[in-house]
């Protein structure tokens, strides 16, 4: 699941480039114009994949090191 | 001063306007300092407190305390101003792709910095680049460039904040300032005093209060005052409709940037991996799950802000094509940065009270990001420059060595933001770019065992060479006798791209390269920061 969760953070940076409807400036329910519709749909879809990523690539080992007793302070 | 003349007239010769707005500004400072004083009296004394807020903050405070942080002048007045010149987008420029990369960082990197900074008691970024890269050469380097890329950021809050509050006082005190406006130094020396208030006596965790009270009105805030300009306008529909008749290059990409123009837009948000304010932020999360919400939520809030603010500024394109609206033209062209002002005082302006309570929220925003930084400069002199040179330093000095530190450089940004006025959007990409080209530095540190001392030193010093060639190419060099690129459509772009994009590829190549041919880091550090079970 980790790969699949990688793969679609990949596949947004690739379809934020919307070249496709890089001329068009009709409106999306009578205000919206289409390339800020999608890039706010495309926002909502970051959140999604974010929510994917903390349910199923969170990093439970790097989180369990640093709140294990061993090791404290150190820093100059 | 000539582009003043028009409202210089307006403001001496029309009747007062309603001061109502600025009597609500005015009542939120004060509400600013009431939480500062309470906040503060939460303050335990130690530097841990004022510095990190001894790692105690919570999944929501520190959504809203990094979210707003991220957000200034530049997410409001800055991104309004820039669609009214560059259209829809804008927003793909800065804020789609900030969903996807500031997440990212945080996902990626500061889970991981934060992680290191519980293990070994971290208060600055600077700290673990020393024990990382066995170097205090390396910290000593890092804290001037830091600090020197900090104060644009700085610049961009206090200017956005001046520019704003001028567009919307214009007329109310006729023959006493310019326009009857308050001038953009006393706002300025306002926000200033407010700021350092709460900042002084509470530290970080001060900040991250104000922080959290100041983003739930700006956000809130944010979307009354679109709602109110929106049916002010005869509904979204009819504003959008008069952008397309009037304005239509504005509604779509085509002839205001190319593709590739807005693709190295996409290296720009990597800067939040690298803010040191930001990374004084993580440090204060009280566990690693803190960081889930604001993974998550990042994104959401970011739409939130940034597509009303982008609606108003392409509405306020097509109302100035139609000439149903003035903006301050400050050299014979509309000043972007008077556009949110100008849209609200133009559009607000049957409810002063609601002009009144949208300012505050757009100060809010403003607010909430200098805190942050103001602390973080504080931190930073203290533990990375003092704390090194001297060795023992008590835990109450440092706390008044960072106080002392806070208040020169907030002194130093006035002073230069009354001097230097620079369009607020551009001001802050450039000192974006800077942090951006930095980032390979984070990235390597938490990621690649093989990054040296001698690696970093050599990335830190071409982003510095490159940056500082670039932006005197573009700022200080007049137009057409520049030596690297051109300016089109208000940007400075080089071969059709931002220049963080070979300031970036300066800063990578010259960090793998060098990394490659020095010896690694020794098996200690290596052990140190990359744990078998991490």
């Amino acid at each position: 699941m980790k790969k699949v969760v990688f793969g679609l953070i990949i596949l947004l940076a690739v379809i934020h480039q919307d070249v496709w409807w890089w001329d068009d400036n009709s409106l999306v329910f009578g205000f919206m114009p289409l390339g800020l519709f999608y890039h706010a749909l495309y926002s909502c879809m970051a959140a999604g994949v974010w929510a994917m990523a903390v349910k199923w690539a969170w990093p439970s080992d790097i989180e369990r090191w640093a709140e294990s007793a061993d090791e404290p302070g150190g820093g100059q | 001063m000539s582009g003043l003349t028009p409202l210089i007239a307006l403001g001496q010769a029309a009747a007062p306007a309603s001061r109502t707005p600025l009597v609500v500004i005015c009542l939120y400072m004060c509400l600013l300092f009431a939480l500062g004083l309470i906040s503060s009296r939460l303050f335990r004394g130690s530097s841990k407190d004022f510095f990190v807020a001894s790692q105690s903050i919570g999944p929501f405070m520190l959504l809203m305390s990094v979210f707003g942080t991220t957000m200034t002048a530049f997410a409001l007045v800055g991104s309004t101003g820039k669609a009214f010149s560059l259209g829809i987008g804008t927003y793909g420029l800065m804020a789609s792709s900030s969903g996807l990369i500031h997440a990212a960082c945080f996902f990626l990197v500061g889970i991981r910095m934060w992680s290191f900074g519980k293990k070994y008691g971290y208060v600055t970024q600077i700290q673990f680049f020393r024990d990382r890269f066995e170097s205090k050469g390396v910290g000593y380097l890092m804290f001037p460039i830091l600090v020197g890329l900090i104060i644009p950021y700085l610049l961009v809050g206090l200017m956005g904040a001046g520019k704003y509050i001028f567009g919307v006082t214009v007329g109310m005190f006729p023959g006493t300032f310019a326009a009857g406006a308050i001038p953009e130094w006393l706002s300025g020396l306002v926000i200033c005093v407010v700021v350092l208030f709460y900042v002084f006596f509470g530290g970080v965790r001060s900040a991250a209060w104000a922080n959290t009270f100041q983003t739930i009105v700006f956000m809130i805030m944010g979307l009354v005052g679109f709602y109110v300009i929106a049916d002010a306008l005869g509904g979204p529909a009819a504003a959008s409709e008069k952008a397309l008749a009037n304005a239509p290059e504005k509604l779509s990409r085509e002839g205001l940037m190319t593709p590739a123009h807005f693709m190295s837009y996409m290296l720009v948000p990597l800067s939040v991996g690298m803010f040191p304010h930001l990374f004084q932020h993580w440090l204060t999360a009280r566990s690693a799950k803190s960081f889930r919400l604001t993974v998550i939520a990042h994104p959401i809030c970011i739409m939130i802000v940034w597509v009303p603010c982008i609606l108003i500024g392409i509405w306020a394109a097509g109302l100035y094509e139609a000439k149903e609206l003035v903006v301050p033209p400050p050299n014979g062209d509309p000043n972007p940065n008077a556009v949110l002002s100008a849209m609200v005082k133009t559009f607000m302006n049957s409810s002063p009270l609601l002009i009144g309570l949208f300012s505050a929220g757009v100060l809010a925003a403003i607010m909430s990001s200098l805190d942050s930084q103001f602390v973080c400069i504080g931190s930073m002199f203290t533990n990375d420059f003092v704390v090194p040179l001297k060795g023992e330093v008590s835990d109450r000095q440092k706390v008044w060595l960072g106080r002392g530190f806070i208040v020169l450089i907030v002194l130093i940004t006035y002073a230069i933001s009354i001097f230097k006025p620079q369009n607020v959007f551009n001001l802050g990409v450039w000192c974006f770019s800077g942090f951006s080209a930095l980032f390979p530095i984070a990235f390597a540190a938490v990621y690649w065992k093989r990054v040296t001392k001698a690696g970093v030193i050599a990335s830190v010093i071409a982003t510095a060479v490159t940056w500082s060639l670039f932006i005197y190419d573009a700022l200080g060099r007049e137009v057409g006798e520049q030596w690297f690129g051109v300016k089109e459509h208000g940007e400075y772009l080089i071969a059709g791209v931002m220049p963080v994009t070979f300031i970036c590829l300066a800063s990578v190549v010259a960090l793998v390269g060098v990394s490659l041919a020095t010896r690694p880091p020794s098996r200690d550090t290596i052990d140190k920061f990359f744990p078998a079970n991490g």
